[in-house]
């Protein structure tokens, strides 16, 4: 094992994720993968390596790492404090040179709910049915623990100290939805009081679903409770015999008999899992044709995040450049250059 | 292989397709609809019959060998067939054409059952510490929990559909006593291997999980392996026979292996 990044301590959610094993589906095994799919591309683009690369996801907290060689890592998500044992601290969304025996510390989430850790080569823990994601649901693997030996693959090598500007999703917001198996049976005036509650994300949320509360009424179903079990897919809005929905996700269970009154669209899907607990959410019912334009504009987002990869400027003598990057994008000049916080900067655009 | 529905006249019940609800009829069904951004079901009826799980089964396998290369999944419940597809790369329109045109060709209802099928006959412990809520579910039933453990164990149960959980079966059907509802509460923990029982079906457990079903057997089959050349044990179709066995029998299959002393043969 030549590569490989050592964990000295770990927090209580730290797991292997991939895209996931689709395919399994007829065999009662969801697809899994990482909870922010996006964030597996962006760690991608900034690694100049493919989107399927495992990398390690953090929920909530991060662990203490520490590289058998020198390794190019890239941190996104989910922003977490992040410093060598030199003192240097590591930027989120972007890349960084991790040096041999160096031990990278991440801290907890400061924004959002997942952070990941992206090495060049990815994780090379061994494939099982295809992917290296864990499926805590299935027990396809487990969480990492302090002490773990991780195998990194072999870096072909790429850019580092790269930054990205994150796509906003950290603290809930507008989710597209469309129909589901069971929409009609709620019929057209609860599915517009819907779209006119706010839900709060509850604290009860994992891999397998976010649980939110409605402000006002819940949306139980009159003889929901018999309709016959269905496929389920991530993205779908169950709604419990209380009248709770839950959103399910990357390890939902693959069938259920609970209503489900429309399902997320993919891209928003990242939206759903970054909440932190407490973040507000109001629905949207897009048409199908709607959807697809959407997903079509996110997959070439997606496509293009290479190209917007900018260098991560340390040194005060290009500062200069640096404000004049952001003037150009569209952020107020003067902002902490250290603020690598999306969602405030979005705020603060005009 | 002995087909063991010829057996004797002892042989243990089997299902027949006469003793289920028929198919629906009529022209709204079979029911093509989308489900979720890049899902669509076909459902072959709204209530659980053996004609429209056959159905469902069998359109899938079509589908499958139709071999669309928008479809990137397929997958049945109960009497509905899934695919997923990438509407980015094929409209929803063009596929639920494709989708219906299939439909189109034949009588699914009228589908044979997969091939390839197996009987299983699997050790079971009724009761005990292993399966606390036996009586419980047998007075549920209004059988006496020897009755119960007669009557599950005479009875032969197809696999419906696996999900779920990972190579988890739905098998039905139990004699009529056993429509018994769901617990309004939640078991917190009931093991892997275990035999539960609601709404004359029983589910086999492959993870170790919460439940609002009643647990009232346990075996040591082991269903999803995932380190196995072939992960999942059982498919729909299979038909299962819970053979009951004693606390120390049980105890003594923990040496078993995987299969748990289960056994298994060619169903014709």
């Amino acid at each position: 094992m030549s590569r490989t990044l050592t964990l000295h301590t770990a927090g209580p959610g730290l797991t292997v994720q991939d895209l996931g094993r689709p395919g399994y589906l007829a065999f009662g095994l969801s697809r899994g993968g990482a909870a922010d799919r996006l964030a597996l591309a962006e760690g991608g683009a900034l690694l100049g390596q493919d989107t399927s690369f495992a990398a390690i996801e953090m929920a909530g907290l991060g662990g203490t790492f520490e590289a058998s060689a020198e390794m190019r890592i890239a941190l996104t998500g989910a922003p977490m404090g992040a410093a060598l044992d030199d003192g240097t601290a590591l930027r989120w969304n972007a890349s960084h040179l991790l040096p041999k025996g160096a031990r990278l510390t991440v801290g907890a989430a400061r924004r959002g709910s997942y952070g990941y850790l992206h090495v060049g080569g990815g994780i090379a823990t061994p494939d099982r049915l295809g992917a290296r994601g864990v499926h805590l649901a299935a027990g396809l693997g487990a969480r990492l623990q302090a002490g773990a030996v991780l195998p990194v693959g072999d870096d072909a090598g790429g850019p580092v100290n790269m930054a990205l500007d994150p796509e906003p999703r950290l603290e809930g917001g507008g989710l597209r939805m469309v129909p589901s198996l069971q929409t009609e049976l709620f019929g057209q005036a609860e599915l517009i009081r819907f779209q006119h509650t706010t839900f709060v994300r509850d604290s009860r949320a994992n891999r397998m679903g976010v649980r939110l509360l409605p402000e006002g009424a819940g949306f139980a179903l009159d003889g929901g409770l018999s309709v016959l079990s269905e496929v389920i897919a991530p993205g779908d809005i169950q709604v419990t015999g209380d009248g709770t929905p839950f959103i399910l996700m990357s390890e939902c269970q693959t069938t259920g008999g609970y209503p489900r009154i429309g399902s997320v669209i993919p891209s928003d899907l990242p939206r759903v899992a970054q909440a932190p607990a407490g973040a507000a959410f109001r629905f949207t019912l897009v048409s199908l044709a709607e959807a697809v334009q959407i997903e079509r504009r996110a997959a070439e987002d997606r496509a293009r995040l290479p190209a917007r990869l900018a260098p991560l400027l340390r040194d005060p003598a290009q500062i200069r450049d640096l404000l004049a990057y952001q003037l150009v994008s569209g952020v107020t000049a003067g902002t902490d250059l250290d603020d690598d916080d999306p969602d405030t900067e979005e705020g603060r655009r005009p | 292989m002995t087909d063991l529905r010829d057996v004797s006249p002892q042989a243990p019940h089997a299902p027949e397709a006469q003793e289920w609800p028929h198919a629906p009829e009529g022209p709204e069904w079979p029911r093509v609809t989308t489900a979720g951004f890049d899902g669509f079901v076909v459902r072959f009826g709204d209530a659980l019959s053996e004609a429209a799980n056959r159905a469902a089964l069998a359109f899938r396998a079509a589908v499958d060998l139709a071999g669309w290369p928008a479809v990137a999944e397929t997958s049945t419940s109960l009497v509905s067939t899934y695919l997923r597809f990438d509407p980015l790369g094929t409209d929803h329109a063009v596929m639920r054409r494709q989708v219906q045109s299939l439909l189109a060709t034949q009588d699914w209802y009228a589908a044979a059952l997969p091939q390839g099928r197996r009987l299983w006959r699997v050790p079971t412990v009724f009761g005990t510490g292993y399966a606390p809520q036996l009586d419980e579910a047998a007075a549920r039933a209004g059988l006496t929990a020897a009755e119960a453990i007669r009557q599950i164990a005479a009875t032969r149960l197809r696999v419906q559909t696996i999900g779920f959980a990972p190579g988890q079966p739905y098998l039905g059907e139990l004699p009529p006593a056993f429509d018994i509802p769901r617990q309004t509460e939640l078991t917190p923990e009931v093991p892997e291997g275990a035999v539960v029982v609601a709404i004359r079906q029983i589910v086999l457990f492959s993870v170790t999980t919460p439940t609002g079903w009643r647990h009232i057997g346990q075996t040591r089959f082991r269903l999803f392996r995932p380190d196995a050349d072939d992960p999942f044990v059982l498919r729909p179709g299979d038909e299962v026979l819970f053979e009951p066995i004693s606390p120390e029998r049980y105890s003594a299959l923990a040496k078993a292996g995987p299969d748990g002393g289960a056994l298994s043969e060619a169903l014709k």
